[in-house]
């Protein structure tokens, strides 16, 4: 008698069944991220404080102006939101180049055939991308103080090392004053007296700071062994034949990694750059155990900052509208990774760890 | 197989002299940044054993002089770390059962049951992915604020009990698997559920086993979703309380063998798993491979 009936039924069945499947996770994710998302957006609408709900009727409206302050008015909140933004951007502009250069280069040496211990090496630089990023800055903040590791390192070689994290020294001004071209103590009339969205050229030029590139050094250390290993899985994609052929053409180890392996990694690269432009705009947790944005305001970057203006600072709207800002650029570089890789099936699907062990 | 393992030999024995000065380059630069990337563990390990004075004093060297477990004995002794290991472990394993359980659920939903709705779902978790988690902080706040359950194991636990990334790796696995092996169990009688209980979910166990290591590291790891669920010293997991005795609680005094060694047993469990499921994980995906 059940026979028929699910006979009758089984499409029926499959349906109600479905949604009561997937009903956990569309609840879920509705309740925690798609409702807050729009909760968020009438936040950084209105002036709330932080006092009781956020949807009564006496919080004020206040338009965009939680958003015209960040780009077009003159004070705190948009040198605040610029600076965070250049700081930022010199971060990326150093993390991203430096983690793909090195995971490409630990990948390659890895891979190479004949090496023994190949799966030693591999876990010894994925291990610290396992890590907690708490633990791991704990640790790089005994590295780099005063009388830490480092220091006492360079200490070997005769250099005494910075006060790294009390340092807010810009690299690109230390830089130009160690060439002699110019006095950091007098910086340039033209550089200073004008100046784009609220900060002076000058400030603009100043390179992360000392204590920024701790940050860097640290999350260039902990991503490499990730990206490491897509570049690996690659890497054993590459036809054997074609390196080969280029053997028997006579084709020298540089000539083959720059006309037969680069080329053929060109997906790869794109997929690592791409991952990493998005997250390093994201960068939060070492910040937080690390700096808190300090010193001199060097190490604020925009999702610090909006936490802070809204945990410390109660201005809620103000970093709820710091968030969609960032969130928008986000989504950019998301949406123009998609775009760029919406027909490349070639590409290794990004993995905890390479499924591939023909050659291990 | 065969192939792979032959062809190593032939440029190797063609050009000796060469391959052997670049065999020593390899070498000695794997040698180098495998030290740069587990010395800094050794020098934890180390310091969280050392005197104050001395991890002051000679921070590089990998052996204490003396040998003292005086900061273990105030980690348990002076900070809430015994209470914060016992959080972790409670929002870890109920977090890492339910994602393991609830995405593969979904994940099996959208690979193979016919329902109206699946393609926007399937978009959506998709959609989902790209959203960066730190721009969710004021919002997540704001919604366990308007729910009550703020400060709670509720907000620890709930916000995060599935993820959008576990179900899309789900349900790429269940996409690979056979129809054929379903339709035998129907045709045998079995309800949806009984299929997917007791014949897909256990061919499901390279996956089940991916998922399980993301989510236990993932969870163990949390620290942002932390800040914003929870205020209370006693609903502190693992990394907000390290965080917390690095920036607050213990006052601006150095104290790095305490704080090395908070750090040193908060990454002991996930590096285990990590060491244990490595080449599990590894031969486990090989044979899910072969099986196709």
């Amino acid at each position: 008698m059940f026979g028929s009936r699910r006979r009758g039924g089984i499409r029926g069945n499959e349906a109600v069944a479905g949604w009561l499947f997937v009903a956990p996770v569309v609840v879920i994710l509705g309740l925690f991220l798609l409702l807050p998302i729009l909760m968020a957006l009438w936040v950084s609408l209105s002036g709330w404080n932080g006092q009781g709900s956020p949807f009564r009727d006496d919080v004020p409206f206040v338009g965009a102006d939680n958003y015209t302050r960040l780009f077009t008015q003159d004070g705190l909140a948009r040198e605040n939101f610029m600076t965070s933004i250049r700081n930022n951007a010199y971060y990326v502009l150093l993390v991203v180049p430096a983690q793909t250069v090195l995971a490409l280069g630990l990948a390659l040496v890895v891979n190479r055939r004949v090496l023994r211990g190949r799966s030693f090496f591999r876990t010894a630089f994925y291990f610290p991308s396992v890590t907690s990023s708490v633990a791991i800055s704990v640790m790089f903040l005994f590295l780099f103080a005063n009388t830490g590791a480092v220091n006492s390192l360079l200490s070997v070689f005769g250099l005494d090392g910075p006060q790294w994290f009390a340092d807010p020294r810009g690299l690109l001004h230390l830089t130009l004053s160690g060439l002699g071209l110019v006095d950091p103590a007098h910086p340039p009339a033209a550089l200073t007296d004008s100046g784009l969205l609220g900060l002076s050229w000058w400030e603009w030029l100043s390179g992360p700071s000392v204590a920024m590139s701790t940050i860097i050094i640290l999350v260039v250390w902990t991503t490499s062994g990730t990206f490491m290993l897509m570049f690996l899985a690659a890497l054993q994609d590459v036809p054997v034949q074609l390196e080969e052929a280029s053997l028997i053409d006579g084709a020298g180890p540089w000539q083959r990694l720059r006309y037969v392996t680069l080329p053929l990694l060109k997906p790869t690269m794109f997929l690592v750059i791409t991952l990493g432009l998005i997250s390093t705009w994201q960068v939060f947790d070492q910040i937080y155990v690390m700096s808190q944005g300090n010193p001199a305001k060097t190490t604020l970057t925009p999702a610090y900052l909006s936490y802070r203006t809204a945990f410390k600072d109660f201005e809620y709207g103000s970093g709820a509208a710091i968030s969609f800002v960032l969130f928008l650029l986000i989504v950019v570089l998301t949406l123009g990774q998609r775009w760029v890789m919406r027909d490349r099936d070639r590409v290794p699907r990004t993995r905890l760890l390479p499924t591939r062990t023909r050659r291990s | 197989m065969s192939v792979a393992a032959d062809r190593p030999r032939s440029p190797a024995r063609r050009d000796g002299g060469r391959t052997l000065a670049s065999h020593f380059v390899g070498y000695a630069v794997l040698v180098f940044f495998a030290l740069v990337f587990l010395y800094p563990f050794v020098i934890q390990l180390a310091n969280a054993f050392k005197s104050e004075p001395d991890a002051a004093a000679n921070p590089l060297a990998p052996l204490p002089d003396p040998v003292t477990t005086a900061a273990f004995t105030r980690i348990f002794e002076g900070t809430g770390f015994p209470r914060w290991v016992a959080n972790s472990l409670v929002v870890t394993t109920v977090v890492t059962a339910g994602r393991v359980f609830l995405d593969s659920l979904a994940g099996y939903a959208l690979a193979r049951l016919h329902f109206r709705g699946r393609a926007a779902v399937t978009g959506a978790v998709v959609a989902v992915m790209a959203v960066p988690g730190v721009v969710l902080l004021i919002p997540k706040f704001l919604v366990l604020n308007q729910l009550g359950i703020y400060n709670s194991y509720t907000a620890l636990i709930l916000p995060v009990i599935v993820d959008a990334a576990g179900v899309f790796i789900m349900r790429q696995f269940f996409v690979s698997v056979p129809v054929s092996v379903e339709e035998a169990a129907r045709i045998d009688g079995a309800g949806v559920f009984r299929t997917f209980w007791s014949v897909v979910l256990p061919m499901a166990r390279p996956a089940l086993i991916t998922l399980t290591i993301l989510s236990f590291q993932g969870s163990w790891n949390e620290f942002p979703h932390t800040l914003v669920a929870v205020q209370s010293p006693e609903l502190f997991t693992l990394p907000r309380g390290v965080a917390d005795l690095v920036s607050g609680s213990l006052g601006a005094g150095s104290q790095y063998p305490l704080k090395l060694g908070a750090a040193l047993l908060a990454t002991i469990p996930v590096a285990v798993i990590f060491l244990v499921f490595q080449r599990h994980f590894v031969r486990g995906a090989a044979e899910g491979a072969s099986k196709e």
